[in-house]
């Protein structure tokens, strides 16, 4: 098989620039369809730069991002989950003012009826349901009615998941999603994503590196702004440059 | 010990009742306002003070979609309700349109106003985008000034007159007749507030709240965030461009301070008073704008000092507006 089958996602020489500083010094990477592929490095590494880029948030400097055979290079941002690329954000993003069921709702919506200005709402009983299912599915259930910004921290991230699969994405990214959780909610949001990915592609940005050893198939390694090394995690756990990069951190 | 505890729950009670009242008026809002509005010219200390209210209660409520639901301060309306209220007024002058056609070519109009300034505008987030919205009005402001052919220049544009309205049963006289002319002008509000409410039901008035409520997410969702706040300029710009239309025909003339800042900034404090981002804020604040006015210039002629003062303490102590704290009140 040729790679552009295998890999679901592709960068190919990626450089970004905030000015003069540089986040991203060429880097290339390929993420293999179907299973969970970690992107870790240190602070300051690059990882979230890496990961508004592959997501769509803003296009790089230099180089090109393939998804699926198709360079999407620059697409706009709201392209991305009709072309089957959905996301969760490092920091937590929901519509705070609204219900649990409606922020997956309107999710849902996005990609049947965008303009539609004279259904009334209250006909979308389908979209309500398949709403409802994702709740449960990211076990929410009970909080269907609740205003989102009334949830817990770990049940907003879970909503964002929610919503973020609402789009039926083949390739989901989810940017640190146990950033400020408690260690319990840590371990059910480990949980639901080992579950997503039995199901597709999973690309996980992530600072700790133990906590991804265990779940990921493939993991790349970002170190000021460079691609430092990638592999199973076996191969991660022997790299001497990785150890030595990680171990001012006190991680490994 | 009793007796208090029977009062909070007698309290509660009628409290939940009123809530209840309120979530039924809620749900037959289009009907709830119609009704109203028809009731309305017998309350009103007179008939012109009426049709006033339904014009800029029509004006306010297609700029609270931009404003209280999609979240963005435009200081343009002028712009859209001038737009509707000169392309009536030239159309029937000029053209010899009949009037009802009339209307319809100032809706499109404004339409195309609010298209334009919107494709011009709708990058520029926050002050920028009230500022751009400004600027572009004020130009529309001045074309129409320099066309003094058509438009009448400073004078404005006189003699857009309406003498009778024949319904084969029953004709009215547009200049003797001031409640007949203001069921004629209700029969077109009337249709628009229903249009209004169902847009505002529809999907489309989902994505407004959630554009509203976090941008970047519902960019993340897959809408286009530019597109649709572009489209709700557009429809904005209609409602209010009928609430010019239907002002050229009552006033049969068309100032040219309808198109001044001052008229945008009337949208503003009407929404605000009222309620921004509720259904019946508008209509409430136009009505108490204007009565307001209307008691405080008997009483003297600095009424702008006191209006201001009022409109002031709105905005520091009930930024929900008169209908928007009600609403939180009962809800506590």
């Amino acid at each position: 098989m040729t790679p552009t089958t295998t890999d679901i996602i592709r960068a190919e020489g990626v450089t970004k620039r905030f000015g003069k500083f540089t986040a991203l010094n060429n880097v290339s990477a390929s993420f293999p369809r179907g299973q969970l592929t970690a992107v870790i490095g240190p602070n300051g590494a690059g990882k979230s730069t890496f990961f508004n880029v592959i997501s769509g948030a803003f296009p790089p400097t230099a180089g090109r991002v393939i998804f699926d055979g198709h360079d999407i290079t620059g697409t706009p941002q709201y392209a991305f989950a009709r072309l089957g690329i959905a996301k969760s954000f490092q920091i937590t993003n929901v519509f705070p003012e609204l219900t649990a069921l409606e922020n997956v709702r309107i999710a849902i919506q996005a990609m049947h009826r965008r303009f539609d200005i004279w259904t009334p709402r209250s006909r979308l009983t389908e979209m309500r349901e398949q709403a409802a299912d994702l709740l449960d599915l990211v076990g929410l259930r009970q909080h269907r009615t609740r205003h989102a910004e009334n949830l817990a921290h770990g049940e907003q991230r879970a909503l964002e998941i929610a919503m973020a699969l609402a789009c039926d994405p083949r390739l989901l990214l989810l940017d640190e999603p146990t950033a400020g959780m408690s260690p319990e909610e840590t371990l059910v949001m480990m949980d639901l994503i080992t579950r997503l990915a039995d199901e597709r592609t999973v690309i996980l940005v992530e600072h700790k590196m133990k906590l991804v050893m265990g779940i990921s198939n493939h993991l790349i390694v970002l170190h000021h702004g460079e691609l430092l090394a990638e592999g199973t995690p076996d191969d991660i756990r022997d790299n001497d440059e990785v150890r030595r990069v990680y171990l001012g951190q006190g991680s490994h | 010990m009793n007796k208090p505890m029977d009062n909070v729950a007698e309290v509660q009670i009628s409290g939940r009742r009123l809530a209840g009242l309120v979530r039924l008026i809620a749900e037959h809002r289009v009907a709830a306002v119609i009704i109203f509005l028809m009731v309305f010219p017998f309350l009103a200390p007179y008939k012109a003070l009426a049709i006033d209210v339904l014009i800029y209660g029509l004006f306010a409520l297609g700029f609270n979609m931009v404003f209280g639901y999609l979240g963005v301060l435009s200081f343009g309306h002028a712009a859209f309700f001038g737009a509707g209220a000169y392309a009536t007024g030239i159309a029937m002058v000029h053209f010899g349109v009949p009037w009802m056609p009339a209307i319809f070519v100032g809706v499109l109009m404004s339409g195309l106003t609010a298209a334009i300034m919107g494709a011009m505008a709708i990058r520029t987030r926050g002050i920028y985008f009230a500022m751009v919205t400004l600027a572009l009005a004020q130009c529309v402001y001045y074309i129409i000034y320099h066309m003094e052919e058509y438009s009448g220049g400073e004078d404005g544009l006189t003699g857009v007159s309406v003498r009778t309205v024949d319904f084969g049963i029953a004709t009215v006289d547009m200049m003797q007749d001031p409640m007949g002319k203001y069921y004629i002008m209700l029969a077109f509000t009337a249709v628009a507030i229903f249009l209004f409410s169902r847009i505002l039901n529809s999907p489309f008035g989902a994505v407004l709240e959630a554009i509203r409520e976090n941008e970047n997410r519902a960019r993340a969702c897959g809408y286009n965030v530019l597109l649709t706040k572009w489209v709700t300029f557009v429809l904005s710009g209609l409602f209010c461009g009928l609430a010019g239309a239907l002002s050229a025909i009552h006033l049969s003339v068309v100032p040219i301070e309808y198109l001044h800042y001052h008229q945008s900034g009337l949208a503003v404090m009407m929404a605000l008073l009222g309620g921004m981002g509720t259904f019946f804020g508008p209509f409430i604040g136009a009505m108490a704008f204007l009565m307001l006015e209307d008691a405080i210039t008997l009483m003297t002629t600095h009424w702008q000092l006191f209006l201001g003062a009022i409109f002031m303490i709105f905005v520091l102590f009930f930024p929900r507006g008169i209908w928007g704290s009600f609403l939180h009140w009962i809800s506590r």
